[in-house]
């Protein structure tokens, strides 16, 4: 028998992907609630805003957006170089290494354990955990291009690649720390140059692990539901080496008017809006890859799915550069906009994508047809609702604290006192809630839909096909 | 500027940025050549059995916004910091942005609070116009202790009643503003040892003359407080505001009047801070703010002592 395809991984990594997907976001329907009530935390520390929204941010970015990656890039590495995984074992331990970091930050960021680096926050002994199974995953993807049976690298590994490679340096570098405890450590930059540091890992954390990833499985998923060819090779060329080279700069837009000297808030901001073109690339190369297949839009909510978010994508790539322009920044900065924008990509772009890849993958990795089209269309419409719900309210709540901030009277003073642009944001932090609300039980139509279809599926192993070349 | 050891780190940064934006320039030329003869309008690249790429020419209007971006770029490098210490025809710096618009505000509000500083407290007090400017003031600069409403908190003074730390007259309010206080009640803890804190508490309670507490403890502790604490609270336990210690015998508490909080006042001892707001704020608004303050607390019936050194 020829050999098959490793996708057993896949498997686990899709399902995880699910599971996580529905904790990270439950947690985050509760902090949102917690800000419109805050007697919510019921006064137990490990319910406090504090501790669980570093828990929200790290199931939704490194548990299930992790997940996807990790299932996705498996399994689109193996099948654009018809080769198996380089190391079954090695895959393996990558999956049981990562549920088990996602365990371990599950049970520390509770009990209040943090470095306190944003996206970052997890201990030095987690830390190197990641760091092993980062390793593990870079050679069992790299082994595998390496060993591919078609000449050229597809689009998508470029992505896949570039993720891989720039996260581990990131996570590296942001994390270099003294221990003083097993759970306490202190980072061996200080000042300025640990915020400079911390910013140049969480755009980046943003700029590869939320956008290079994703358009990875944008390049497969999206020419393969739509049976339709990529739109642009010279624009994949174009736009990849423009956001891989342009995004390591665009950190201290993130430090505008602070004590980040001049200079490097200067190249931050110039380098954001540079990104502007490379990010709207692949956009393009996105949607036009459906030139010719538009009315297959109106049948496939699977295909919507994976549309709308290449268009959130393209939206939240436009409102960033807006808000790196020094002006913008000295409205939007601190206020609730920047929640707003990074939901719009959060939901809208990475969390839609990731969504349309497991309606995608997880039938063909069970061997089953989805349980019901129709839910999905459902799935569809709870989401779209959620996240408008969620992006405009907080783009008006943003945009009222910025005012409010900087509203004077008469004689000079500020006409409001913090706490009344606390008050202000009630409405806003409800319907924020509302919208979060949508979002997650799309989630759980997604989780009951996927349950029909595999339970009690017999997956069968898939034999590579030779290259058509 | 001194960010940089060397002049080698300048050119560290000039030149990744230039080359940078030149690259991506020449990136976008060399993509945007028209097809040469004969190529293909696919890649002629198949994976996975279906998977194909054309090879359309990048949109004009992308190509286009792409420059400009660039273009903009380099305009702004020219105009504004960012190669290194080159500073940037414009001579902008965040700094220089922060003074200018600092002094627009003093040029623009100075005169009004200048008048207020010429004027006694009292009668700046007395004014509606002033003390809702004060309150303002407040409201943006104090709350976050004193709360919204300026009765405080644990630990932080109440500044609606008639009970002064540090002198209630309004001198001493503007003075405790500017100049800030350092209250600090020493630990006794290992002196006292557990019973002898018991019963200095107990004592203590019982100057308030409110409760019913332990009164061989209370004798106990009356003759340690004689030895040790006298010198700040005096002899009949009624404080002393030149050094911001509390009156013990009005019922009136900082840090709790429980049994147990008044223990661990006397064990662990107690540090307040009353930040200096001299060069944060400027003498006139703070007289300002002093005013406010003065107007939300009842006159007190008896002269309170002020401190010598807490006279301007």
């Amino acid at each position: 028998m020829a050999e098959a395809y490793n996708d057993r991984v896949v498997r686990q990594f899709a399902v995880m992907t699910v599971v996580w997907g529905l904790v990270g976001m439950l947690v985050g329907v509760l902090i949102a609630a917690q800000m419109a009530w805050p007697a919510l935390n019921f006064d137990i520390p490990w319910l406090t805003f504090s501790r669980l929204r570093p828990l929200h941010t790290n199931a939704v970015i490194f548990a299930f957006g992790g997940c996807a990656l990790f299932a996705t890039s498996y399994y689109v590495v193996q099948r654009t170089c018809h080769a198996r995984l380089y190391s079954d074992k090695l895959a393996a331990f990558t999956f049981w290494g990562w549920q088990a970091v996602i365990v371990a930050a599950a049970i520390t960021l509770p009990l209040g354990i943090t470095s306190s680096k944003e996206y970052a926050e997890l201990e030095w002994p987690i830390d190197i955990l990641i760091t092993l199974v980062w390793v593990g995953y870079a050679i069992v993807f790299f082994g595998t291009l390496a060993k591919r049976k078609v000449a050229h690298i597809y689009v998508a590994n470029w992505f896949f690649g570039a993720f891989i490679l720039a996260i581990a340096v990131l996570h590296v570098f942001n994390n270099l720390e003294v221990p003083v405890s097993w759970t306490k450590s202190y980072s061996i930059y200080a000042g300025v140059q640990d915020a400079m540091m911390q910013w140049w890992y969480g755009h980046n954390a943003v700029g590869f692990f939320l956008t290079a990833g994703f358009l990875g499985i944008m390049y497969y998923f999206i020419p393969k539901q739509a049976e339709r060819p990529v739109y642009s090779y010279r624009l994949s060329v174009v736009h990849f080496w423009g956001l891989v080279f342009t995004y390591i700069w665009a950190g201290p837009h993130h430090l505008h008017y602070t004590a980040l000297p001049d200079w490097a808030q200067s190249l931050g901001m110039v380098f954001s809006l540079i990104l502007l073109a490379p990010s709207w690339g692949g956009m393009i190369n996105g949607i036009m890859t459906l030139s010719g297949a538009w009315q297959k839009l109106r049948t496939d909510p699977i295909l919507k799915f994976l549309v709308v978010s290449v268009s959130f994508y393209g939206m939240a790539t436009f409102e960033g550069p807006m808000m790196s322009i020094k002006t913008v920044n000295a409205l939007s900065h601190y206020t609730d906009w920047t929640i707003g924008h990074v939901h719009a990509g959060a939901l809208g772009w990475v969390a839609m994508i990731s969504i349309g890849a497991m309606y995608f993958l997880i039938p063909r990795l069970f061997n089953r047809k989805l349980y019901s089209l129709k839910l999905v269309e459902t799935h569809f419409w709870v989401a779209t609702v959620g996240i408008v719900l969620y992006i405009a309210a907080m783009w008006i709540a943003g945009v009222m604290q910025g005012l409010m901030w900087r509203a004077v009277n008469a004689d000079g003073t500020l006409t409001y006192s913090f706490v009344e642009s606390v008050q202000a944001m009630y409405p806003f932090y409800i319907v924020r809630t509302l919208g979060g609300v949508c979002f997650f039980a799309g989630m759980v139509i997604m989780a009951y839909n996927l349950w029909r279809t595999v339970v009690g599926a017999q997956p069968v192993a898939v034999a590579i096909p030779a290259p058509a070349q | 500027m001194t960010d940089f050891t060397s002049g080698f780190w300048t050119w560290f940064i000039i030149i990744p940025t230039l080359a940078g934006i030149v690259g991506l320039f020449w990136l976008n030329r060399w993509m945007a050549a028209p097809r040469r003869k004969g190529e293909e309008e696919t890649t002629g690249h198949v994976w996975d059995e279906d998977l194909r790429e054309l090879n359309n020419p990048l949109p004009r209007w992308w190509l286009n916004l792409f420059y400009l971006t660039l273009v903009f770029g380099l305009v702004y490098l020219v105009l504004y910091p960012g190669l290194g210490t080159v500073a940037g025809v414009l001579g902008w710096t965040q700094q220089g942005q922060y003074e200018k618009e600092i002094a627009q505000a003093d040029k623009r509000y100075g005169a009004l609070y200048e008048k207020y500083l010429s004027q006694d407290l009292r009668v700046v007090a007395a004014n509606a116009e002033a003390t809702k400017t004060g309150e303002r003031l407040f409201v943006n600069y104090c709350t976050g202790c004193h709360g919204s409403d300026a009765r405080g908190g644990p630990g932080f003074p109440n500044l609606r009643d008639s009970d002064w730390l540090w002198g209630g007259t309004p001198e001493a309010i503007e003075a405790t503003i500017l100049n800030g206080r350092q209250g600090a009640m020493p630990a006794w803890g290992a002196v006292l040892g557990r019973e002898g804190v018991h019963s200095v508490a107990e004592y203590v309670l019982s100057l308030s003359g409110k409760r019913t507490v332990n009164q061989t403890a209370a004798a106990a502790g009356k003759q340690k407080f004689q030895q040790l604490c006298v010198a700040c609270h005096g002899p009949e336990g009624k404080g002393n505001t030149a050094v911001g210690a509390p009156n013990l015998t009005d019922d009136v508490w900082l840090y709790g009047g429980t049994q147990q909080a008044v223990m661990e006042s006397i064990e662990k001892g107690r540090r307040g801070q009353m930040p200096a707001h001299r060069d944060f704020l400027g003498e006139a608004k703070v007289h300002v703010v002093a005013a406010y303050v003065y107007s939300l607390s009842p006159p007190p019936a008896p002269a309170p002592k002020v401190a010598a050194s807490s006279k301007p």
